[in-house]
């Protein structure tokens, strides 16, 4: 149960910006930029970096969330799967794991990160805004990973709602839904 | 020098990262705006105490000494004080309800799972009611965000906390919204 009354249709995350908007718009608006604006990772590749920060800071709702809709941008179940059990031997580019391994850096600390990991990363042919951008999904997702388990956020057991919500996402992405989520009430 | 080339390494922290992407810098100001002067029943100088806590937990000496000055700002303390946040507030004087949030902060930076029922149990005895609890759970998980974005990329820091003076005045009175390009 959460720690204050959220409204009770929406699980997760959607019911803490649904209870508060104000914050919510700021934190939507950086999110909808990060993993859908234009960039030279793709979507499926900035999905990847937020479920692996999800899944090391262990928020089932985070996790089980951007796993479903890294899937659905994938075409395919197995990668998500693989990176979360071994960065190092994912079917993925040098490229990506160099990126993903600098996430995981950062969701321990952003002191943890070294300059050999950067150094990798750059020889891969990371450039200094795929850099960037993947330091701050990790550290927007250490946000996001507290904001749910710290107000002690329902996920749901049913594999049937992530499937679902990964399917929103792909269709309107981070923003709020134009008329609300009312009609998710039953 | 920063992890990336920055377009002016003179900026310290956070500002020279604003500059690099200003496409992030915008939501990350309104972010900062809003949780630290926008509504709230806990007022900015809490606030900025809690930002200001969570940071040097996150031991991140930009974030910590830059809101910790803000905190003073907004308190009317002597900038000496910044050092009282690292002890634990012995001197600053604080409410039960204000200490009873820290301790909720202090929880979620080291993981959301850490926060159980009787932290929050003990917040609520001292009067905190669910929107300070909400606002402090955000605030302390946002700064986990802003540390690791400013140390993640090797920012530089200033070392005095006189260097933050006109920065925490400048973060408590002008607010957060494109303060950080300043101008010659």
């Amino acid at each position: 149960m959460p720690h204050i009354p959220l409204p009770g249709h929406l699980p997760g995350i959607t019911g803490l910006l649904e209870y508060s908007k104000d914050t919510a718009h700021p934190i939507r608006v950086l999110t909808q930029f990060l993993l859908r604006g234009k960039n030279s990772l793709t979507e499926g590749e900035r999905e990847l970096i937020a479920t692996v920060v999800s899944h090391y800071n262990e928020c089932k709702f985070c996790t089980a969330a951007h796993t479903a809709i890294a899937d659905v941008l994938l075409g395919e179940t197995e990668t998500c799967e693989l990176v979360k059990k071994d960065i190092d031997t994912a079917p993925i580019s040098e490229k990506m794991k160099a990126l993903l391994k600098i996430a995981v850096m950062v969701q321990v600390s952003g002191r943890a990160v070294t300059p050999e990991a950067i150094t990798v990363a750059k020889k891969s042919g990371a450039t200094d805004i795929e850099i960037h951008d993947t330091v701050l999904i990790a550290a927007l997702f250490c946000l996001y990973n507290r904001y749910v388990d710290g107000m002690a956020t329902v996920a749901p057991a049913d594999p049937q709602f992530y499937l679902g919500l990964g399917q929103r996402l792909k269709e309107y992405g981070y923003n709020r839904l134009p008329n609300g989520y009312d009609h998710l009430k039953n | 020098m920063a992890h990336i080339t920055l377009p002016d390494e003179s900026l310290p922290g956070i500002v020279g990262l604003f500059n690099f992407r200003p496409e992030t810098a915008e939501p990350l100001q309104l972010l900062a705006e809003t949780l630290l002067r926008g509504d709230s029943p806990l007022t900015s100088g809490e606030r900025e105490l809690i930002a200001a806590y969570v940071s040097h937990l996150n031991n991140c000496h930009f974030c910590h000494t830059s809101h910790a000055s803000a905190a003073m700002a907004h308190l009317d303390c002597d900038l000496s004080l910044i050092d009282d946040i690292k002890n634990g507030f012995q001197q600053i004087e604080i409410s039960p309800k204000l200490r009873a949030l820290l301790n909720i902060a202090a929880k979620v930076q080291k993981s959301g799972r850490e926060v159980h029922a009787e932290d929050i149990a003990a917040a609520k005895a001292e009067g905190a009611a669910d929107k300070e609890i909400h606002d402090t759970v955000l605030i302390a998980a946002a700064f986990c965000m802003f540390n690791r974005y400013v140390d993640g990329l090797g920012t530089w820091a200033p070392k005095e906390h006189e260097a933050y003076r006109e920065m925490g005045q400048r973060m408590a009175f002008t607010g957060y919204v494109r303060f950080s390009v300043p101008q010659d």
